[in-house]
């Protein structure tokens, strides 16, 4: 690792360690993403990425090594005690993550799905909440659909939603679990064009993906896991183009690696 | 053929009018009591703490799988005996109800609690929400749409299962029957319009809760 991602990384994961049972998830896993860095992770299923982005906010909580994002570090596995609901809540406030099935909250509207955070959360004003939630819809270009149920809804305003629900906690740092794996293939590309303009504004996202296309053109850095190891990182565009492991190659030869993004409004 | 002949329960109508007052307040009682019992068990049996869920899921199995006659029965006789607690005909057969409801509400409440999907309160911690928040916003609120067509269906039992307190001599709708049945010797009649009571009380009430599930469901 260069000195600079050091002094400057946004989020610093050393030694990882997770087990479900008899099976060990993440095995020592370290990972630094720069301010303002895109991470792509990606990887066959079961490799561990998604559980290993689910340890970055702790909604899954490690058996071993530290966890730090901006200024607050946990550490974890022998004699350190786990921390209590209050802290994890205050910490996983200051992540925003978007899930693969959206878990938009189907009993609010499209406004109170986004504004539920600022209310609940950060006790903000209705009416300051409000404001800010709209701002956040119009900027995923839902503006128009506040009042609707997540039900009236096609996958890919869901999922847009769902990154406006994130936004509006105005975290430091974003997650994507496989954000657009179960989009209709038509419906991908808007959530992607979103993706693809919080990176050029500057936030710091981990990106858990299938899209190795989208993965070359949006991350600066991408990991390959494999069986709960890292098994070869580097500049996306220099990983997917020229993997330096067998087992990344293996991997990458079922995919599609270049070419253009979906567009946005795509007409099949 | 037997002669049917309502008009004889006229004279009893005070009688009929003052049971079935103590058989509808008895049940508002035993409901929102039983809810209350119910909403402990719930979340004692989703309790973090082992002592606590075995604590619930022991109070929920002693009352759902004896029958409540016994327990009546029980509660009225037993518990003096055996604790030293004297109890009202009424207070007995009030909290013997409430207990055996609440059991049967709390299996409600938390299948309608695990029934929902585990990504809705995944999405309430990472926005940040405590456990608690969680469950007040994002949880309850869905899970309580899920539970009221069976909340009403026990609550439905429940109401009928206030008959039973006529065994402590509790003057309810049953109990007053009896006695008009005995005076009267008129027993079908009696019983036939204590049957309408019940049934009259009851389908208004369920026509109500299925215009107000509909009206619940507009959002989903």
């Amino acid at each position: 690792m260069s000195d600079t991602s050091k002094t400057i990384s946004k989020i610093e994961i050393r030694g990882l360690r997770k087990s479900f049972g008899s099976n060990e998830v993440l095995k020592n896993i370290s990972l630094d993403v720069a301010k303002g860095g895109v991470v792509a992770l990606i990887g066959p299923s079961g490799s561990g990425k998604s559980t290993l982005l689910r340890c970055i906010n702790l909604l899954v909580v490690p058996d071993g090594g530290s966890v730090r994002v901006g200024d607050t570090r946990f550490a974890f596995g022998d004699g350190s005690k786990l921390p209590d609901v209050r802290t994890l809540a205050k910490f996983r406030a200051t992540t925003g993550m978007v899930f693969q099935h959206f878990n938009l909250f189907p009993h609010m509207t499209t406004l109170q799905n986004v504004m539920e955070g600022p209310v609940t959360v950060r006790r903000m004003a209705k009416a300051d909440a409000e404001k800010l939630a709209r701002a956040q819809l119009a900027k995923v270009g839902l503006a128009e659909k506040a009042d609707q149920y997540p039900a009236t809804l096609s996958g890919g305003q869901k999922q847009r939603v769902a990154i406006a629900r994130a936004l509006a906690m105005e975290p430091d740092v974003m997650l994507f679990d496989e954000a657009t794996s179960a989009l209709d293939p038509e419906l991908v590309g808007e959530v992607l064009s979103v993706i693809q303009q919080l990176a050029s504004e500057g936030m710091t996202m981990v990106i858990v993906t299938h899209e190795i296309a989208f993965a070359r053109e949006v991350a600066d850095r991408l990991i390959f896991m494999r069986d709960g190891v890292v098994v070869e990182e580097g500049p996306a565009r220099q990983v997917i183009d020229n993997p330096s492991e067998a087992a990344t190659r293996a991997f990458l030869s079922h995919f599609h690696r270049t070419g253009a993004l979906p567009p946005a409004n795509a007409t099949l | 053929m037997y002669q049917w002949d309502f008009g004889i329960l006229w004279s009893y109508r005070w009688l009929f009018l003052n049971g079935l007052g103590v058989t509808v307040g008895f049940t508002v009682v035993i409901v929102v009591l039983g809810l209350v019992f119910g909403l402990f068990g719930a979340f004692g049996s989703l309790s973090r703490f082992k002592a606590v869920r075995l604590t619930a899921l022991t109070f929920i199995e002693a009352f759902r799988c004896t029958p409540i006659l016994v327990q009546l029965i029980w509660f009225y006789y037993a518990l003096p005996i055996l604790a030293g607690v004297e109890m009202t005909p009424i207070t007995a057969s009030a909290l013997a109800l409430s207990l055996y409801g609440g059991s049967f509400y709390s299996e409600i409440i938390r299948g309608g609690i695990i029934s929902i999907d585990k990504g809705q309160s995944e999405a309430g911690a990472a926005l940040g929400m405590t456990p608690g928040q969680s469950m007040r916003r994002i949880v309850l609120p869905q899970a309580i749409k899920r539970m009221i067509p069976a909340l009403m269906n026990q609550s439905i039992i429940q109401f009928k299962n206030t008959s039973l307190v006529s065994v402590l001599a509790v003057p309810d709708l049953v109990y007053q029957s009896q006695v008009a049945a005995h005076d009267s010797y008129r027993p079908l009649e009696t019983y036939t319009a204590v049957a309408v009571a019940y049934a009259a009380i009851l389908i208004p009430l369920t026509i109500i809760v299925r215009r107000g599930e509909k009206r619940l469901a507009v959002s989903e």
